[in-house]
């Protein structure tokens, strides 16, 4: 198992937070600035990486094919054909829903380790048997959150629970951060957010229709070459995950018409 | 407070809902933090009086003011108890009186 190989869970708790967007996306990151990277679907009961990735029509055998001995590692993995760094690997099929065990999937992740520099487990919602199956895998983790009440409730769970296991670090990544609401004050505030969750802040991710229309075509933002703001966000948090000295992205340098500008006058303080 | 909030309450109007959001979130996490499927309200209700019980034995309380409360902060949860003392037992007027004046004397024996 090699030493340097970083397995982390990305996990929030709440579903539909952007935890397999945000794998996608930061898979294809990692890989083009030259870091070989697998990205583990862990959520295998209603697995979306692949179609994320674009990926659904060359799945053959899944992790559990491999422990099984069915196959070999290398056929288990599916190569980005335009990343060739990046490789997927489902970790089951979604019939077979109660197979895994924690040591199943630190197997995987063992033998993934001597092959990647990054491994990323898209973790499934929720706090039982599939998020801590996929913790059993795991040395760092990302938990993926939102400005909204439910989704920052859900996240105090698990990093209550991550508390309690020997991953570290654990890095916070808000997500679908809107900097229009935030500035009229009608949104949690990344402040806020973080100084609930007490956490380190890997980053943000702006709210973008990018995103929707990336997810359609099976090409993450960070494959193609446009600009968008997502875009820009996910570059900046898999540059920071690779250890860079960058500055996280302010959503107060985001939005600059005037109306934000007015707003962030209000939100001066005053007493 | 922010420009913002000054304005809304000069004007009667609601806060920001960002507000409103953060100091409900605070609440639910206090409670959700110290695991509510072992400390319900129930227990924290029995736990209150057993508090006040042991401390009233040495202490007279001014039940009025008693506040028992769950704080959390930084990720850690506090029980927090605030229990204002009339008196001791033996019905000195110890504690306030030493430091202060009459008048405050006479506000204790109200
Ligand atoms: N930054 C964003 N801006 C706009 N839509 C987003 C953003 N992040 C995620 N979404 C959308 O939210 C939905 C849930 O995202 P997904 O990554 O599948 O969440 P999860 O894996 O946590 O369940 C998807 O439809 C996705 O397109
Ligand atoms: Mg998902």
């Amino acid at each position: 198992m090699s030493e340097n190989t970083r397995t982390i869970l990305i996990c929030s708790g709440k579903g539909g937070v952007g935890k397999t967007t945000l794998t996608a996306n930061l898979g294809i990151a990692l890989a083009n600035s030259g870091a070989t990277t697998a990205v583990l679907d862990a959520d295998f009961g209603l697995r979306n990486l692949d179609l994320l990735l674009g990926l659904e029509n060359r799945i053959i055998y899944t992790a559990q094919d491999v422990l099984d001995k069915n196959c070999r590692l290398e056929q288990a993995l599916v190569r980005h054909k335009k990343e060739p760094n990046l490789a997927l690997l489902p970790a089951g099929d979604p019939r077979m829903l109660d197979w895994m065990k924690p040591e199943d999937m630190k197997k995987i992740s063992e033998l993934l380790s001597e092959k990647f520099d990054f491994v990323l487990v898209d973790c499934p919602a929720g706090v039982e048997d599939g998020f801590k199956n996929a913790l059993a895998a795991c040395q760092e983790a990302i938990v993926v959150t939102n400005p909204e009440l439910s989704a920052v409730r859900d996240a105090d769970r698990v990093i209550g629970i991550l508390n309690t296991s020997d991953i570290e670090p654990i890095q916070l990544v808000i997500n679908r951060v809107r900097p229009n609401m935030m500035a009229s004050q009608e949104m949690l505030s990344i402040e806020d957010v973080q100084e609930i969750l007490s956490l380190p802040l890997l980053g943000i991710v702006l709210e973008d229709e990018q995103v929707i229309i990336s997810t359609n075509r099976g090409e993450p933002l960070t494959l193609t070459d446009g600009r968008s703001p997502a875009k820009k966000c996910y570059l900046n948090v898999s540059q920071r995950l690779s250890g860079k000295d960058v500055a996280i992205i302010d959503p107060k340098n985001e939005s600059n018409s005037l109306k934000d500008k007015f707003m962030r006058l209000m939100q001066t303080k005053v007493f | 407070m922010t420009l913002r909030d000054l304005i809304n309450k000069l004007l009667g109007r609601e806060t920001a809902s960002a507000n409103t959001a953060r100091e409900r979130l605070q609440l639910v996490l206090a409670h959700d933090r110290v695991d509510m499927s072992s400390l319900t309200t129930d227990l924290l209700d029995k736990m209150r009086k057993e508090i006040l019980d042991v401390v009233a034995k040495y202490v007279e309380i001014d039940f009025e003011e008693v506040a028992v409360s769950l704080e959390t902060e930084d990720r850690m949860t506090a029980l927090v108890a605030n229990l204002p003392i009339k008196r001791t037992i033996s019905g000195e007027i110890q504690f306030k009186k030493d430091v202060k004046n009459d008048k405050n004397d006479k506000d204790i024996k109200k």
